[in-house]
């Protein structure tokens, strides 16, 4: 995607062999998301208005600032997003993700996450549209709750 | 998930043509993208259907609109798992090779 612009909004969908809980859970426990979110531990309640960060394991470095806006588990969780895990992203304003679930039968759950407001935040915008972004996270959380293992 | 439904979504100039629309410029009406296609409505509406069914392409709905998105995700777990593996650093200097030929050709 280096020679074009980064689209606004981004989606990103995949089917995972799970239920709608244990994604989740996936999402929202940091014992997961560790697992295959670059090694950041998210924290939050989970109640809208409440914060949303993601740090390093340790607690010594915050990687995302953000807040809830909707959450509503098994189905969706919606928070703003402010990548702050460099400098010039973290100058950029608050855009939004949502984490959309729903059952596609025979155990098989669809998690589409969408990446939206991005309009102003275009440095933000080509960092998560990278190799290293979305596509690497969901494909992650999907090998972590298949296999338990997330990827290299 | 399905690696047979992505392979034969890709095997068709068309779709193909479709995703490379989607790549400029993310979230179109089916009309905007039928528009440079000679094919009927039907027609372009079929191969989306096929990239839907892949997963390549996910639509939402945005008021009276549908908008289609490309989704990378199939690709990445195509190129994890087919790529990735058989390429080592031999097969990417043949294709550096070849870019330099084709390029002062």
């Amino acid at each position: 995607m280096s020679t074009m612009t980064a689209q606004t909004t981004q989606v990103y969908s995949i089917f995972i062999r799970a239920t709608p809980e244990q994604v989740w859970d996936a999402i929202t426990k940091p014992e997961f998301t560790q697992k295959y979110f670059h090694g950041s531990v998210i924290e939050s309640d989970y109640a809208p208005g409440s914060p949303y960060r993601g740090f390093a394991a340790d607690g010594s470095v915050q990687y995302v600032d953000g807040e809830v806006l909707e959450a509503d588990p098994p189905r969706l969780l919606r928070t703003t997003w402010r990548a702050v895990w460099s400098p010039d992203l973290a100058e950029e304003p608050f855009s939004r993700v949502s984490w959309e679930i729903e059952p596609t039968g025979e155990g098989v759950t669809r998690l589409t996450v969408v990446h939206d407001d991005l309009e102003r935040a275009p440095k933000t915008a080509e960092s998560v549209a990278s190799p290293d972004g979305w596509s690497f996270v969901v494909s992650g959380l999907k090998s972590v709750l298949e296999t338990g293992e997330g990827l290299g | 998930m399905d690696d047979d439904r992505v392979f034969k979504a890709l095997a068709d100039p068309t779709r193909r043509h479709l995703l490379d629309r989607l790549f400029e410029r993310d979230g179109r009406t089916l009309t905007e993208l039928e528009s440079d296609l000679e094919m009927t409505r039907f027609g372009v509406m079929k191969h989306l259907r096929v990239l839907e069914d892949a997963g390549l392409v996910v639509s939402r709905r945005n008021g009276r609109e549908k908008l289609h998105f490309l989704n990378p995700v199939p690709i990445r777990l195509i190129h994890d798992r087919w790529i990735d593996k058989y390429t080592e650093r031999r097969v990417s200097a043949l294709a550096d090779l070849k870019t330099e030929l084709e390029e002062t050709a």
